[in-house]
């Protein structure tokens, strides 16, 4: 084991004999653009992808959360423990992931209600990394159907923008669109193993 | 060096006998045609949104050089990071110790069944059959790992390892091999995916181990990066208690900020989108969230040997986007099995010959004839392997090795001769002369038209390359 460390470590170094030099990575690709209306573009983007976005004031979120649920058809939903108490509309069987649900539980659901950490208007990309509003990776990954609440100011224009913004030793998923796979005559087709349908509330 | 590699398959015929065949399965060629043609339109329009994708390109090479140019040093940080966040990591100098490592970590937990995502490293050692042979099944979950494996299949695409297959075919392999699946399964893709989902349901909620590969593992964090579509990722990566990761030497990046210029170029790249459906990052363990045991596994297996090639360790930067393949006219024609290995297309014609790394291999010695040097893989490169320059290289190299006027030699420089031009060698199959200029090394001099025409000169004419890529562009698009 130690051996095949360094026998791998000192096949390297004299792999790299020659001592090349490389060139300083040319870091003037676009950081930031000018996407225009940013929550615009991301609700195209996210609709792309074939998501449901619907977009809302503060003061209309539990109505847009409600209406969400009602075309869904949605009664028991899967929750983190922490989201604003606004967002747990009446009429709704909420199940809190504390204790912690199982996956059989989290199987039964008819959905998940989350927030995001940031959101990527310029690929339609949302992504979680298990704070605030957001829970467990497995909360967002059994139940099939997620709703996603995104803040304006969560929403970045650009893949550098929100890379900045991300603590890469948190657990990230970053989803655009339902699941879905290309594997069939390299066709798009919605809808495999993660949630089927992902629907975005954007909150001006 | 003991065993051979596995990246190449046994007893597979050097590429212009495989190509030979390969030629004559008109469904495949179809099926083949129908597929690349759509990623090439979906690809273009994906790559033509971002001004900066020319500087994205460059930007993606540096950073790729930056870390084989110091290879030494970002393996070693990357281990002392995936440590410090309670990961254990494994280093395996070639196919058969990280089989053993990987079948240990499985034996260790009692399992007798993993879930695996798919993985290129993984397919490339033939982990699932040294597993097989350790008792522990391997269940792919990827849909086209599952219709590679239910089929009893070679794969012949990196990423889409059942693209040789249409629809239709696919339902029928369903059919005979799903236990589960509803007699009136259409060939619908939306219902194939649904039967693909309700097969795998039941394992990903109960199998305790999975084995994943890893797009990226970023140096100065220790975290590790996985792109995919469908979910199954996902379910790898976050229900079971313990994570297997096998992960080539080179797919390193240096700093998660690096990780901006990666995150855009392989999406639209491989499937042409502006974002794949998931990408999960995590970083060693984290604590009631997701598999409480994980192990890296670091695999050389020639890598460091292509590493010592100055000309051809640039196939190091690959970042397994595909684009190579979709563009190139040899592969459309031929498919991906006729290059023996895990790596087909013109990535395939310039790694696995490296990885191998004997110039002994006749089969692995001929993928560097396996191109028409058009310079379409090159183009495309998110990482701007120079893909035909390698190729050169390559065949001198085995030149050099085995002098230049053995039959071999003779015989792949006329097959990189037919190969130079599409319509060649459909008129050669068609005039059924590629068979015997293929396939028997060194009788050429009786050769029928085309062939005659390269006895005539007795050298390799250089490609017909602009009058080529005008006909390319004329006709694909
Ligand atoms: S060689 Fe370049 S184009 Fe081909 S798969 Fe690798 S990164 Fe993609």
């Amino acid at each position: 084991m130690a051996d095949s460390r360094a026998e791998i470590l000192g096949r390297v170094r004299a792999a790299l004999a020659d001592r090349p030099v490389a060139r300083p990575v040319p870091r003037d690709y676009d950081r930031t653009r000018d996407v225009g209306d940013v929550l615009a573009l991301l609700a195209e983007r996210v609709a792309d992808y074939r998501a449901v976005v619907r977009r809302a004031t503060s003061a209309e979120l539990p109505a847009a959360i409600e209406a969400a649920l009602v075309s869904r058809g949605a009664r028991t939903m899967a929750v983190p423990v922490d989201v604003p108490g606004s967002w747990l509309i009446d009429g709704v069987a909420w199940r809190p992931d504390e204790p912690a649900l199982t996956t059989e539980e989290l199987d039964g659901v008819d959905g998940v209600l989350t927030g995001c950490a940031v959101a990527i208007a310029e690929t339609g990309t949302l992504v979680l990394d298990a704070g605030v509003a957001q829970g467990r990776r497995v909360l967002t990954l059994l139940p099939d159907y997620h709703l996603c609440v995104v803040r304006a100011d969560q929403v970045t224009g650009t893949v550098p923008e929100a890379l900045a913004r991300l603590d890469p030793v948190r657990p990230l998923t970053f989803v655009s669109g339902p699941s879905a796979t290309s594997d069939i005559e390299l066709d798009r087709v919605e809808g495999v193993h993660g949630p089927r349908t992902l629907e975005v509330i954007i909150v001006e | 060096m003991g065993a051979r590699n596995p990246v190449t398959w046994l007893g597979s015929p050097a590429f212009p006998d495989a190509a030979r065949a390969a030629l004559a399965d008109t469904q495949q060629r179809s099926n083949l045609r129908h597929a690349t043609g759509i990623i090439r339109a979906k690809r273009a329009d994906a790559v033509a949104e971002l001004d900066d994708w020319e500087r994205l390109r460059l930007a993606g090479e540096a950073s790729k050089d930056e870390v084989l140019a110091n290879l030494d040093t970002y393996l070693e940080r990357l281990e002392a990071s995936v440590t410090a966040r309670g990961g254990v990591v494994h280093w395996a100098r070639d196919a058969e110790e990280a089989n053993a490592i990987v079948l240990g970590l499985v034996r260790a937990t009692g399992a007798d069944e993993v879930v695996k995502v798919k993985s290129m490293a993984t397919a490339e050692i033939g982990l699932n059959e040294a597993l097989a042979a350790g008792g522990v099944t391997a269940v792919e979950t990827d849909l086209a790992e599952l219709i590679v494996q239910l089929g009893d299949d070679r794969p012949s695409h990196i990423l889409v390892p059942a693209i040789h297959r249409n629809r239709a075919e696919i339902r029928d392999i369903f059919r005979r091999k799903m236990p589960d699946v509803p007699d009136d399964l259409t060939d619908e893709p939306r219902e194939l995916a649904e039967a693909a989902r309700r097969h795998l349901r039941r394992k990903f909620l109960s199998t305790r181990v999975a084995i994943s590969g890893a797009n990226f593992a970023v140096a100065d964090t220790g975290s590790i990066v996985v792109l995919e579509s469908e979910g199954n990722g996902r379910m790898c990566l976050t229900l079971p208690d313990t994570l297997i990761t096998v992960m080539g030497i080179e797919k390193i990046v240096p700093t998660w900020s690096d990780l901006e210029v990666f995150l855009q170029l392989l999406p639209r790249s491989s499937t042409a989108e502006r974002m794949n459906p998931y990408t999960s990052v995590w970083t060693g363990v984290t604590p009631g969230d997701g598999p409480q045991e994980f192990h890296l596994v670091l695999l050389d297996n020639g890598r460091t040997a292509t590493l010592a090639d100055t000309v051809g360790r640039q196939a190091l930067r690959c970042i397994r986007c595909s684009a190579c393949l979709n563009v190139c006219p040899v592969y459309e024609r031929t498919g991906g099995k006729a290059y023996g290995s895990v790596y087909p297309g013109p990535i395939g014609a310039i790694l696995t010959p490296q990885l191998v790394a004997d110039p002994h291999d006749k089969q692995a010695a001929s993928l560097p004839y396996a191109s028409s040097l058009c310079g379409a893989c090159y183009e495309v490169c998110p990482v701007r392997i120079n893909i035909p320059e390698v190729l050169v290289h390559l065949r001198a190299e085995a030149v050099r090795a085995k002098g230049k006027h053995t039959p071999e030699a003779i015989a792949m420089a006329a097959a990189a001769w037919v190969f130079a031009d599409p319509k060649r060698y459909e008129r050669a199959q068609r005039a059924g002369s590629l068979a015997r200029l293929l396939a028997r090394g060194g009788r050429i001099s009786a050769l029928p038209w085309p062939g005659s025409k390269w006895t005539a000169t007795r050298d390799v004419p250089a490609p017909p390359k602009e009058s080529f890529r005008a006909w390319w562009r004329r006709t694909r698009g």
